[in-house]
């Protein structure tokens, strides 16, 4: 490993103190919980959306959460090991075939809907067991 | 003035600033950074040290050279390099730097050696316009164009920009900012680009165009001293503990 893997590996494990980041992929719905300073006073915003990209890993690592809010999509980018992010909570599995949801820009309510994943990856299969 | 040091281009990386910004950074490493010799007044007529980096195996040494590293009694080193210094901040032979030369928000010179790009045109190399790619324009359309006047002068002018080697050549990039500084590993990261390859030798100094920060160590960070200094605290609190044991 050189030099500069460690110092990533050192400044990623500082970042991750007391926090748990929910293993999500492109589909699922994320809320993220960011830190808003409003001059002296800190607050917490949630954005809660659909997370249609993930790209890179490590300290460089960002995602893509896509919402509409009155009638207009809104996407915001956040580093996955930001500070500014308090949390990130896992609302709902999404089953999609793609890594990159960008054809949701050009879709609009039903159609832009995604479908929920109950089985695969990351989901006990509770049913299967007892048998 | 003080010395500047001789450190080695490990690549780039990004850190995030309190504000959660990401913040892209340039870790160099000093390796070995130690002083080779001296110039003083007396002798040279003017004052400077001269540093070495790295490790060299003994048979790549040149002869001369190794009777320099045999007198200051150090290993010899990979790269050296001299760094004017006024009178007060001269070093002893033998020293070692430490990243701890430079503090964090200080403005530093890096100069270094750019990538080599080879026999370019003068739309790469000067940033020249070029013809255009239609309307008459036949196999110039990359060409630089007029390089002059008429019968008088009768001459192109010296220095004009034309086609040429580009790059591998020394490049000074002036004020950039320290992020972070990390005596144990003896690393330094700077915000932005610096020139050079990975793994090549960078000289780091203090801005030229800004003034320094009152914090900086004089007459420069040392390695050894804060080891002796520790050492000296360590046996101090040894001392104690037997005392107290007694």
């Amino acid at each position: 490993m050189n030099i500069v893997q460690k110092l990533e590996k050192r400044e990623e494990k500082k970042l991750l103190e007391g926090k748990t980041i929910p293993n999500f992929n492109a589909g699922d719905t994320v809320k993220v919980n960011v830190k808003v300073r409003e001059g002296k006073r800190e607050r917490i915003q949630a954005f809660e959306g659909v997370c249609i990209a993930k790209s890179g890993k490590g300290i460089s690592g960002s995602f893509t959460v896509r919402k509409i809010s009155y009638n207009e999509g809104v996407e915001r980018v956040f580093p996955l090991l930001s500070p500014r992010i308090e949390s990130i909570e896992l609302i709902r599995r999404g089953s999609v075939r793609r890594a990159k949801l960008y054809y949701l820009r050009e879709r609009r309510g039903k159609a832009a809907r995604i479908a929920e994943r109950t089985t695969g990856h990351g989901i006990e299969k509770k049913e299967t067991k007892k048998k | 003035m003080r010395t500047g040091v001789i450190a080695r281009k490990e690549g780039m990386t990004r850190v995030f600033s309190e504000d959660g910004h990401h913040v892209p950074v340039t870790v160099l490493k000093l390796d070995n950074c130690q002083v080779v010799s001296v110039r003083t007044e007396e002798k040279d007529g003017y004052t400077a040290v001269q540093l070495g980096a790295g490790k060299a195996k003994i048979n790549r040494v040149a002869k001369a050279q190794r009777t320099t590293f045999a007198k200051a009694k150090i290993e010899p080193k990979k790269k050296v390099a001299e760094f004017r210094v006024s009178p007060e901040n001269l070093l002893e032979v033998g020293a070692e730097l430490s990243a701890a030369h430079f503090v964090p928000g200080q403005k530093v010179d890096i100069c270094g050696t750019s990538k080599g790009k080879g026999f370019q045109g003068a739309m790469k190399r000067h940033n020249f316009g070029g013809m255009r790619a239609s309307h008459g324009v036949s196999v110039s359309h990359r060409a630089h164009g007029s390089t002059g006047q008429c019968q008088d002068p009768g001459k192109v002018f010296k220095g004009k920009k034309m086609a040429g080697q580009m790059g591998n050549e020394r490049v000074t990039t002036q004020n950039l900012e320290i992020v972070a500084v990390d005596e144990k590993e003896n690393l330094i990261l700077v915000k932005g680009s610096v020139p050079g390859c990975n793994s090549g030798w960078v000289y780091v100094t203090d801005a030229v165009k800004r003034s320094a920060p009152d914090n900086i160590p004089l007459p420069a960070g040392l390695k050894s001293a804060e080891k002796t200094e520790k050492k000296v605290e360590d046996k101090a609190e040894e001392v104690k503990a037997e005392d107290t044991k007694e």
